[in-house]
């Protein structure tokens, strides 16, 4: 983790160029292209967990017109990583997620999971939402095992199972709850446990602390870092919030305003913990933020436009 | 303070229906109407008591209520089916959907005499009818659940990996309860006049043959009973059976009571 040579902290001294930008905008597909050959089949290396290759994602809005919201996304993910993805609202990342969770096909490109293509859901890859994702008519437990009876794990391992995981986010005691009883950072903690119980390599999360408050966001910081080290999987974790990224991430990738295009990534070598507070993670975040904000500027302009009134989200800690 | 309010709503009920009663006797005690046009309450209170006594009513409502749960059954499952069908399909929702919709303004007895020429003079028939009267509300009640319904437990569903009939089962059905109940309960009503219709058309036991037997003796306070138990027994359903299932999915999703 604190390999030296990229450790934010130690290239402080040059803001101007304090992290390595990976690729800009707009070469990567033909980088990638050059690389691959025109016709030679993706081979993607054995280390990455999730591909992401050539990605465009075109919608029909409601007006009729052909909107293009992601833009030949290249991206790898390695096993074990914790993948942070920012960009303001608009900018498809959402979307990015539901296209590696197999909800929805991508108009062109190639989704790998460890190396095979994504043909629809699988229970390798469980998504997290922002809120209103766990089942109201269930209870707790019955949430959390519902992955499991799907599966057709039986019973007893699921009950053993449910309270393991129930334990895991320090909930067991709320098992026989339902989920309008509980409070939204227990929400969010059953949310977890439930993805977890189905064992999956690849955990999506979109935005899942976004409408916390932030001592319960702090909170979950902690026990997500924690569960991720302990259980090992794979974090695709997407928030509009920028030192959020940073706190959590091994690496920040940053998305453009529609269409959705990879603007930079930014490797975060800061030691574990972290804390949202740490002056080397504000510095850090300030950084991306500086680009980051063109994106959240142009988006702002669109919403004008467009006569919406603009949320302002400017990705820096609550 | 609460208790004193639910006294006055308490004694305002006993007045209205006290009062009606008072009007209902006093009109038959007037003799306004000669008593075989206008039951007095205490033919109407003999009827009943004769009626349940000799097992007349008994048999009635349990007839009736068979078909009904029947009929009513039969019509929930396809309902659903069909307005999840409607409901995730655009081509359907336009056709078949527009369809329902104008099919609605026809009343179920229309489908008698088809009815009787497909099925013949049997308990089929009735069903039939009773179907007829329920399904379209459960079916654009399920369309409208689908529609209403939150995406995103669909999408967690299919994450989990619910797919065909579990992801219908235990996600999309469970998902749209909270917003097919009102649609579930009209139906309901549509099946019980529908087949107190049907059965006043056709001798077939059941309260509503019992009511046109009264009438047919020139019996009005049996018809007045009848009337009565047809009231009384809807009101129930509606009341024990439909607002009970309310209640439960209110506590469950923590919404707010309707009122």
């Amino acid at each position: 983790m604190n390999a030296g040579a990229q450790n934010v902290a130690t290239q402080l001294p040059n803001p101007a160029q304090p992290f390595r930008p990976v690729r800009s905008c707009g070469s990567c597909a033909k980088v990638a292209a050059v690389e691959a050959g025109p016709s030679a089949p993706v081979v993607l290396p054995a280390i990455a967990k999730v591909g992401l290759r050539e990605i465009c994602l075109k919608y029909r809005t409601h007006s009729g017109d052909r909107l293009l919201a992601l833009d030949h996304i290249n991206l790898e993910v390695k096993p074990g990583e914790f993948l942070c993805v920012v960009g303001p609202s608009g900018c498809g990342k959402s979307t990015l997620l539901h296209l590696i969770a197999g909800l929805q096909p991508p108009t062109s490109g190639q989704i790998l999971v460890d190396g095979k293509p994504v043909e629809g859901p699988g229970t390798d890859r469980i998504m997290i939402f922002q809120e209103h994702g766990l089942f109201p008519w269930l209870t707790v437990g019955q949430n959390v095992e519902f992955g499991m009876k799907m599966k057709g794990v039986s019973r007893a391992e699921r009950e053993e199972k449910t309270r393991y995981y129930l334990r895991l986010v320090h909930l067991a005691k709320f098992e026989r709850s339902y989920i309008h009883q509980l409070s939204g950072g227990m929400r969010q903690r059953v949310a977890i446990a439930r993805a977890l119980a189905t064992e999956p390599d690849v955990l999506l999360m979109d935005e899942p602390f976004g409408a916390l408050d932030a001592q319960t966001r702090d909170l979950l910081h902690d026990e997500l870092e924690r569960i991720w080290s302990e259980t090992g999987c794979t974090i695709i974790f997407v928030t509009h919030n920028v030192r959020e990224a940073v706190r959590l991430g091994d690496r920040v990738v940053l998305l453009t305003f529609r269409p959705g295009r990879v603007k930079s990534e930014f490797p975060v070598d800061l030691p574990r913990p972290r804390h949202l507070e740490d002056p080397a993670v504000a510095r850090a975040a300030r950084q991306i933020l500086d680009q980051l904000r063109d994106e959240i500027n142009r988006s702002l302009e669109a919403e004008y436009a467009e006569g919406v009134k603009p949320h302002i989200e400017t990705g820096v800690g609550a | 303070m609460k208790t004193s309010r639910i006294m006055k709503r308490a004694s305002r009920y006993v007045i209205f229906y006290a009062a009606l009663f008072g009007l209902w006797t006093l009109l038959a005690e007037l003799k306004v109407w000669p008593p075989y046009l206008f039951p007095t309450p205490w033919g109407v209170a003999e009827a009943l008591y004769a009626g349940f006594k000799d097992h007349t009513y008994w048999i009635a409502i349990r007839v009736s209520m068979e078909r009904v749960l029947i009929g009513y059954s039969i019509s929930v499952v396809l309902g659903m089916i069909l307005g999840l069908g409607v409901a995730s399909n655009k081509f359907l929702e336009e056709t078949v959907g527009g369809l329902l919709v104008s099919l609605q303004s026809l009343p179920s007895i229309c489908w008698w005499p088809l009815a009787l020429l497909w099925f013949g003079l049997n308990q089929n028939a009735i069903l039939f009818v009773v179907i007829m009267g329920s399904l379209l509300s459960v079916t654009l009640a399920m369309e409208d659940g689908r529609k209403q319904m939150p995406k995103i437990f669909g999408m967690a569903g299919r994450n989990l990996g619910a797919k065909g009939f579990k992801l219908f089962w235990y996600v999309l059905l469970p998902a749209s309860l909270p917003f097919i109940v009102s649609g579930l309960k009209q139906g309901w009503a549509f099946a019980w006049r529908s087949l107190i219709t049907a059965e006043m058309l056709y001798l077939s036991l059941g309260l509503g043959q019992v009511l046109m037997m009264g009438r047919d003796l020139n019996d009005m306070s049996a018809v007045v009973a009848v009337m009565i138990l047809i009231i009384a027994i809807g009101y129930i359903i509606d009341g024990v059976v439909f607002k009970g299932m309310e209640r439960h999915l209110q506590n469950k999703w923590g919404l707010a009571p309707a009122t």
